[in-house]
């Protein structure tokens, strides 16, 4: 690991100050990405600043179908939170299956989000739950959010806050993970809202990131079942080709994580 | 007595592990301590045009930056294989020079090129980085069989085609034969994938030269620190071996990748001599993946005939065995002598003939790893056997047991005399228990959840020890392949036991003191074992190839007989009975059938005080041992895998496994079980998950846990383990070893198993989820066009 300065931010406003005043800095979360970057030493902050005493930043709020989600909400908080798990059991689940227990333990949902791993799960799970990504500037549409792999429409000084959607009438969480990693190879988020519409976001499989699938959507739209999948034509174009599986492979694994999402 | 062979005693050596009391090298903290880094080529293959340290010099904290030309000028000599092998033409192994620091080439990624030494970790890493090595690039051959090629780029100059040796065993012309007139002929091409070893704890040095004492001390992550102590005064001339102490504290699992004295302890005691500091290393994960050996990466070709009656006439295998850019101490024995040796298998095999070609690329170097030879062997016999019953249409156990060596000592035609065995015992003991005659009815189950269960057999067999040291030394080793040993006798009577031994994992505390506890029945813990330290040990040959006990043991036995004997001469003395009357029980010496006796601190007493011992006798209680084995010794089992694979993704569930062993003699049921499952992961890692993979232009792709896939407790199943035991006649013990069985002999029984699942045996290891749903689409491919 490079030298860096280290700071500890009590508060969001105070966190994106110190990141507007430093040179070339990095906000910390559970540091499950970040500290192993900088320990393999590709990555050279110059400044590191802490979120995890922000309190402003914590918490998981649910007012009727509606969720909020503070950024440094770990993955073990999200898959214990209990009124969470009976509004939204497919976002436990996946929390559930990130990674390892230590993990899970830090690791939060604003850090995942601002990485866009492009085999991270929540990625999915925003994409298809229409969530918004609430920051220290402005609120994003998730549609407008992911922009291929390791990218989103932050700016270089903005943080993110929180996560809201709606819970979906009907969800779920397919995961297929890579042998090695644990990561997702192929996920697949399935979503229904009260309104009928669905949404399906895949993540892990694509060389552009998380991504919606029109395809998988139209046919849960018409028929929302595993047998309405089995039509749907999966094109590995674009697909990640790497040494745990090929395209075809991962084309695969899209339509039959779907399915078992649907459950 | 409870403590003794066969008792499930605890392991001593655990209280200090699961408490983090555990000292390893990394936590050696000299004073005056600075720490190394190594400059490392980022290129396959390159020449080195220009060095400049001069920027890193300069940095804070920067004692000594040291490059390959110095290191010559110093003369500290090139690294050595161990083993010479000779070419089928009779001329000698192409051996290209390996120095610790690159001079003119680097031939493979993280092939080391200047050492740094700095106060402190983070300022040698940062100076490392700026060392400004200039290269010109080189083309670049990762693979055995396309370094074979014409066309492929040169690796070493003395090695023309980049071939280091070809070698043969076995007469070809009555195999040709054998075959020609079989009446079922199988042939197969079968890879042996190339796996990273992973040992927990990285590899690490610590090297202080003293001026004053004009003495150097080195703490190393080694298997085997009187072999370290040896190379690197011998041939390394690092440190004349008198001058040079070698300790290998705890040290965190090896499977065969600290046996090798590598280019980073060479430089560390150089640089402590050049720097005056005490130069500490910690490789980290990358690096270990970068530097430490690898192992396997075989490709062959097997052809085995048999009779109209089943029964085999000849066997013919030939390989490519890639041994990356340099050769490591034991490359060559390992694709040669501890390979096609083994390709007998259990059976009975008039004909054999293998070649081997060993080949240069850049990449890792390639040695012993967990196994070492015999899984490779093991794998070619046993799925090439597996593959020709299915191919006849019949029971895969009917054709081994068909062909199963019977009587012994059963020579082969590959160089090995089977001493003992019985396979039928193995067999039917691993069926029973794998519940065989109800495969059928879990297969039909399954195949309604919509999953394909196979099932596949793998009747192993190895050799372990290693061996006679004459005989090993006309087959070219360069070293004897005993074991010492000193038995103390404290004068209060407790036991202190060095040995030449290693322990790295095996238990050896708790096993060794077992061994010593039943001869003079006292409990375990008035018994020590020292090892691993050369100021401490007299000699030692160290630990790999599951030698500790056949061999390791089999020396403390030797040196308590003559404990025994003057032990039993003194009592006699003082108790005026005759020696052959004295007995040894209980915490006592005593007369037989009398109540006459002597406390066993009492006799240790009298050793030492010498006030009333036998004229001429020599006071103490303290006999040493060196012995040399008279054979390999043969473990041999049967293991049966059962899986089922979800068509769907391609994701294969290990769902039983069965091992039926026979290890000889077992001192420590718990210790031995423990070491099978942990064989066995390491083979279902190999068979289902672990691969190291290079790209073209050399880079490994899979050089962090990201890539690389390490079994974990979710991938493997609960063991079914087994024994059925025949003594071995080869030593006093009657033991074989257990440490690699189970990576030998599961890797075929898993892969035999998925195979029989997907109904496609063109599968090659690892079986990935990826790699099994592409061997289902070829089936459902070729169905449809049928
Ligand atoms: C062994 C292992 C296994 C894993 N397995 C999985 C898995 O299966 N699935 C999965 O999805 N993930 C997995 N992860 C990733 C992990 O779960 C975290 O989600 C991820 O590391 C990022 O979260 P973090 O809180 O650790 O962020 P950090 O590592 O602290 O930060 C990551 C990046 O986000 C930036 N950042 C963090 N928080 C904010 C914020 N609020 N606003 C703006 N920028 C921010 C940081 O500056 C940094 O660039 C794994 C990680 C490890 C180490």
């Amino acid at each position: 690991m490079y030298e860096t300065n280290f700071h500890k931010a009590a508060t969001a406003q105070e966190a994106a100050a110190l990141l507007n005043a430093s040179e070339d800095g990095k906000i910390l979360a559970g540091g499950q990405t970040l500290i192993p970057t900088m320990k393999q030493r590709l990555a050279d902050p110059t400044d590191v600043i802490d979120l995890s005493g922000a309190a402003d930043l914590r918490g998981i709020n649910i007012s009727g179908d509606q969720v909020t989600i503070g950024a440094m909400v770990t993955h073990a908080e999200v898959a214990g939170h209990a009124a969470l798990a009976a509004l939204c059991p497919s976002i436990s689940q996946l929390a559930a299956n990130i990674g390892d227990p230590s993990v899970r333990h830090r690791g939060t949902i604003g850090g995942s989000l601002a990485n866009n791993d492009p085999a991270a799960d929540y990625p999915a799970a925003v994409l298809a739950l229409n969530a918004r990504i609430r920051t220290s500037l402005r609120e994003i549409a998730a549609d407008d959010y992911f922009e291929g792999m390791f990218t989103t429409a932050l700016e270089d000084h903005e943080i993110i806050t929180a996560i809201s959607f709606t819970a979906p009438t009907q969800g779920g969480y397919g995961k297929f993970p890579n042998p090695a990693s644990r990561y997702a190879m192929a996920g697949v988020f399935v979503a229904k809202s009260a309104d009928g519409t669905v949404r399906v976001a895949v993540t892990g499989a694509s060389e552009d990131g998380v991504h919606r699938h029109g395809g998988l959507e139209a046919a849960l739209s018409a028929d929302w079942s595993a047998s309405a999948v089995d039509g749907v034509e999966i094109s590995s174009d674009g697909l990640l080709s790497d040494l745990h599986g090929n395209a075809e492979y991962r084309a695969n694994l899209i339509k039959v994580m779907t399915k078992r999402a649907l459950g | 007595m409870s403590e003794g062979i066969g008792a499930r005693v605890l392991r001593k050596e655990d209280k200090r592990f699961i408490t983090g009391k555990g000292r390893y090298t990394d936590d050696i903290i000299e004073p005056n301590q600075a720490y190394a880094a190594f400059v490392r080529s980022p290129h396959a293959h390159a020449r080195i045009v220009s060095v400049d340290a001069s920027a890193a010099l300069a940095m804070e904290g920067v004692e000594i930056v040291l490059t390959g030309p110095e290191l010559v000028a110093d003369g500290i000599g090139n690294i050595i294989c161990g083993w010479g092998v000779t070419s089928k033409d009779g001329s000698p192994m192409n051996m290209g020079a390996w120095s610790a620091l690159a001079t003119e080439k680097v031939r493979y990624v993280g092939d080391a090129v200047a050492i740094v030494v700095a106060d402190s970790k983070a300022q040698a890493k940062l100076a490392a980085e700026v060392v400004v090595v200039t290269y010109e690039e080189l083309p670049v051959v990762v693979g055995s069989v396309d370094a074979l090629a014409p066309s492929a780029p040169k690796i070493h100059d003395n090695a023309p085609g980049n071939l280091i040796f070809d070698w043969e065993i076995g007469d070809l012309s009555p195999t040709d034969a054998a075959l020609a007139s079989a009446a079922h002929v199988t042939e197969m091409e079968i890879t042996n994938n190339r796996l990273a070893p992973n040992p927990l704890e990285p590899r690490s040095a610590i090297a202080t030269f003293n001026e004053a004492e004009d003495h150097y001390t080195l703490y190393t992550t080694s298997q085997n620190p009187h072999v370290a102590r040896l190379v690197l005064s011998a041939f390394y001339n690092v440190a004349p071996e008198h001058k040079l102490r070698v300790i290998a504290p705890d040290v965190g699992g090896g499977f065969g990748a600290k046996i090798y004295i590598y280019p980073e302890e060479i430089a560390c005691l150089w640089a402590s001599m050049k720097s005056g500091r005490s130069v500490k290393w910690t490789s980290d994960r990358t690096e270990a993946f970068l530097t430490d050996a690898h192992g396997r990466d075989h490709v062959s070709t097997a052809k085995i005939g048999f009779d109209s009656d089943g029964k085999i006439v000849g066997l013919k295998v030939n390989t490519k065995a890639n041994l990356g850019a340099y050769m490591s101490l034991f490359s060559s024995a390992v694709p040669t002598y501890l390979y096609a040796t083994l390709l007998s298998g259990q059976y009975d095999i008039a004909n054999i003939y293998c070649d081997v070609q060993a080949v240069y690329t850049n990449t890792v170097p390639v040695d012993a790893y967990r196994g070492a030879g015999r899984p490779e062997a093991c794998y070619v016999i046993e799925r090439i056997m597996e593959t020709a019953a299915r191919e006849m249409g019949m029971d895969p156990a009917e054709l081994r047991a068909k062909n199963f060596v019977r009587s012994f000592p059963h020579q082969t035609p590959v160089i090995m005399a089977y001493d003992s065995g019985d396979f039928d015992a193995n067999l039917k003991q691993a069926q029973e228990a794998a519940d065989v005659a109800g495969f059928g009815a879990r297969k039909a189950e399954a195949a309604r959840r919509g999953k394909l269960r196979g099932m596949g057999y793998s009747n192993y067999i190895e050799a372990c020890g290693i061996a006679p040291s004459a005989a090993v030394g006309s087959l070219g080793a360069g070293v004897g392949l005993w074991e010492s040993a000193e038995v103390r006798v404290n004068p209060v009577g407790t036991i202190e036991i060095l040995t030449g031994s290693h322990s790295h994992g095996q238990g050896h505390e708790t096993t060794f003191a077992q061994i010593v506890a039943e001869r003079f029945d006292l409990p375990t813990e008035n018994i020590q074992i020292v090892h691993g330290d050369t100021d401490k040990v007299q000699f030692g040959m160290g630990t790999y190839g599951s030698r500790s006990g056949a061999v390791g043991m089999s020396a403390i036995v030797k040196a308590m007989d003559k404990v025994e004997a003057k032990v039993k001469k003194i009592a006699a003395h003082v108790l005026e009975a005759g020696e052959d009357d004295i007995v040894i029980e209980g915490g006592a010496v005593k007369v037989a059938g009398t109540d006459k006796q002597m406390l066993w601190h009492e006799v240790g007493l009298a050793a030492y005080t010498a006030h009333n011992i036998p004229e001429g006798m020599e006071p103490g209680l303290k006999e040493s041992a060196f012995y040399d084995p008279t054979n390999f010794t043969f473990p041999a089992g049967c293991y049966i895998c059962e899986v089922e694979v979800d068509p769907e993704t391609g994701v294969t569930d290990v769902v039983q496994f069965v091992a039926s062993d026979d290890f000889g003699t077992i001192i420590n049921p718990m210790i031995v079980e423990g070491q099978v499952h942990g064989g066995i992961a390491q083979g279902i890692g190999q068979a289902m998950l672990e691969n190291v993979v290079y790209d073209a232009a050399g880079q490994q792709l899979s050089a962090s846990y990201m890539d690389y896939a390490m079994p974990r407790a979710d991938d493997l199943p609960n063991y079914s383990v087994h024994h059925a035991s025949t003594t071995c006649p080869g030593n006093p013990l009657g033991m074989k070893g257990c440490g690699e069985a189970g990576a030998i002999g599961s890797p075929p029984a898993v892969i035999n198993a998925i195979t029989d699942a997907i109904g496609n045996n063109n599968l090659s290891m690892p079986a990935t989820p990826a790699a099994v749903w592409a061997a289902l689409q070829d089936v459902s491919q070729k169905l449809a066009a049928e």
